[in-house]
């Protein structure tokens, strides 16, 4: 078995440089990666994407009105939770709630930070490009909505992930769709759907995670290195794949070499680059105080009566909706892996922390940057223009050195985000295959591979795979959400009422004596 | 009933110091002495899946590593010489822990050791006898 991989390995990284020997003469390798690809992953895109069509140009993906629907419908079965608990929520993350013979566990706070790094990445600022370059301003309009929708959401399938997770001998945990989908839907007789469901989103997951949470993230920062080093005339340019064997390099010392120090120095930038970010953001917005309203103006106005976006109202609802759940991954099922890691009595209150994450994640750090793009007014000189570049000349017409910064913070939030997902992946690989290192190794192979692929190939079909991918996942998983609604309010109600009698206290320093 | 003290640890050689003075105190009044080693953990840090995920198992393999290697011969060699000794291990910020724990089994004063740090060094990382001496309930006693 070693040997085999080996020999995989080896014949996997020699290839590419193989192929630009060929390829030096007539057409680059990049090219020819991107002419391999492109017809697999537009097809698959085809299939997720299936859209009724509302004019002659413009249809509606079921895909999005299916997220939306569950969304929308999570947020009124739970009474709005989401505003409910807000204030609640912040005080668990705080740790007032956690039992303080608990420390040294997986605290709320630690699994929330966790979760964010894996959301918290490029969908946040390229995503947010691409939705206001082709949906206009309005199209912030719609994120935003569909963030504070998401949460409702994220609430139901945060809390399943906890609750269902498998405990094992050693101390590890893993929870997850994949196991509340089969141990939850095993609970109410209808077994052999849930197993079905479980191995369809684990299938999902390790297309999402070599998508979005790969292709993508290596993709754009390949591009911002470019843009910042010079554009076309970059030494890079036309050198996706060597970037890409970089990156993969990088990201195989971690998570195979086991190089865990890279992956926590990761963990503790990354906060402070996003930190950064907002607060750039945030100079920007308040440099051009006296445009704020007006872009505000165009935002909602934008969101009912767009001029000038393929399909209209629709169009920017669409592209709104659509950034917004590749960003915060509400009904995807992706963060519900990451929390299930907390130490906790109750699954409920985990829930009630991650419904900060797509309030962090779409409402705050998306919103920031559909500001700046806007009140630059960027999205509309930079025609043709998409992705990170696009939010990179935002950022640029404030402080000319800012796309170095930006370069920076997109190649660590990628970098973090392709780790993030590199376990996610992984999990629902042994979930198939069986939790054996052998497997775990396998995935963790063709995950590197990927990268190299990603970085070569054009934004249009990576972007396509990266959100059919990442879309499939939430069929499984809503279907199991539908299903599970119940036990999670029974959860809710149970824990609500004690907390509101005063069972559920704070603990102060003086209680934890007893 | 007799008085308590309490003695932190961490396996150093101030520690060890701090311990013997303390069961000499112990010895010479009739005091309970209650040991504790104090893990240094903060629920505010930024992980990645890996290491939440291993986090449980971790935790439990620290605490046994103190008590088998720190706690354990300490608390039987003051036990030796007829002093009622406890253990104990926990994790969070050592002045705060220490502080708790004095609440907890009121004890009347603290012992602990000392790093013997630079100023510079204790401005940049703080010293846990330094923040103890602000925030304990009750004496410490920093043993050099």
């Amino acid at each position: 078995m070693r040997l085999f991989l080996t020999a995989f390995f080896a014949t996997v990284l020699w290839a590419p440089v193989s192929w630009a020997q060929d390829a030096a003469g007539a057409v680059g390798l990049d090219e020819r990666i991107n002419q391999t690809i492109s017809p697999v992953t537009n097809a698959i895109a085809g299939i997720v994407f299936y859209s009724v069509p509302i004019t002659d140009d413009v249809g509606l993906p079921v895909i999005v009105v299916w997220l939306v629907v569950a969304a929308a419908f999570a947020t009124f079965y739970f009474n709005f939770i989401s505003v409910r608990a807000f204030r609640h929520a912040v005080d668990l993350v705080k740790g007032d709630y956690s039992n303080p013979k608990d420390a040294g566990e997986v605290s709320h706070f630690q699994a929330l930070a966790t979760a964010l790094s894996g959301t918290v990445g490029l969908g946040n600022i390229a995503g947010v490009a691409i939705a206001v370059s082709i949906g206009g301003p309005g199209a912030t309009f719609w994120m935003i909505l569909a963030g504070f929708l998401g949460m409702s959401l994220k609430f139901a399938e945060c809390t399943l992930g906890v609750k269902y997770r498998n405990e094992y001998e050693d101390g590890t945990v893993s929870g997850g769709p994949m196991y509340y989908l089969s141990k939850g839907l095993a609970e109410k007789g209808m077994g052999g759907l849930g197993k079905f469901l479980a191995v369809f989103f684990a299938i999902c997951c390790i297309a999402g995670s070599l998508g979005g949470g790969n292709m993508f993230q290596a993709n754009q920062s390949f591009q911002q290195f470019v843009n910042v080093t010079g554009g076309e005339a970059s030494f890079m340019a036309d050198k996706g794949w060597l970037f890409g064997l970089i990156v993969a390099a990088l990201v195989g010392v971690v998570i195979i070499g086991g190089i865990q120090s890279i992956a926590k120095v990761t963990e503790k930038i990354v906060p402070f680059m996003a930190i950064i970010y907002v607060t750039a953001a945030l100079v920007i917005i308040v440099m051009n105080y006296d445009l704020v309203p007006a872009a505000f103006g165009a935002i909602i106005g934008g969101a009912f009566s767009p001029e000038g976006v393929a399909g209209g109202f629709v169009g920017a609802l669409i592209q709104g909706f659509r950034r917004a759940a590749f960003s915060n991954e509400a009904g995807i099922g992706s963060a519900s892996i990451a929390h299930s890691a907390v130490r906790t009595k109750e699954p409920i209150t985990e829930g009630l922390v991650a419904l900060h994450e797509p309030f962090i994640d779409t409402i705050v750090i998306c919103t920031m940057t559909a500001l700046v793009i806007v009140i630059t007014g960027v999205y509309t000189a930079g025609s043709g223009m998409g992705g990170v570049e696009l939010t990179s000349l935002a950022f640029e017409s404030a402080f000319s050195w800012f796309p170095y910064v930006l370069a920076l913070a997109v190649i660590l939030f990628a970098f973090s985000t392709m780790l993030s997902w590199s376990y996610y992946g992984a999990k629902c690989w042994t979930y198939l295959f069986g939790e054996s290192r052998s497997m775990d190794l396998l995935f963790k192979l063709i995950f590197c591979i990927f990268v190299v692929i990603g970085a070569s190939m054009n934004l249009g079909p990576v972007v396509d795979f990266s959100d059919s991918a990442i879309f499939a996942m939430s069929i499984a998983n809503i279907i199991g959400l539908y299903i599970l609604f119940p036990v999670v309010k029974a959860e809710l109600t149970s824990y609500w009422s004690r907390l509101k009698s005063g069972e559920i206290r704070k603990y102060t320093s003086s209680e934890a004596a007893e | 009933m007799a008085d308590t003290l309490l003695v932190g640890v961490d396996g150093s050689e101030g520690g060890t110091r701090a311990a013997k003075f303390a069961s000499k105190r112990a010895k010479e009044s009739g005091a309970r002495l209650v040991v504790a080693y104090v893990i240094e953990w903060s629920p505010y840090t930024f992980n990645t899946p890996q290491e939440n995920e291993q986090r449980h198992k971790r935790r439990e393999e620290e605490i046994t590593r103190a008590e088998s290697e720190v706690i354990q011969p300490l608390v039987s060699a003051m036990k030796g010489e007829g002093i009622d000794a406890e253990g104990v291990v926990r994790h969070g910020h050592a002045a705060e822990v220490l502080s708790q724990l004095a609440r907890e089994h009121k004890a009347g004063q603290i012992f602990i050791g000392r790093l013997g740090m630079s100023k510079l060094k204790a401005m940049l990382f703080g010293s846990v006898a330094g923040s103890l001496v602000q925030v304990s309930p009750v004496p410490v006693t920093v043993i050099p």
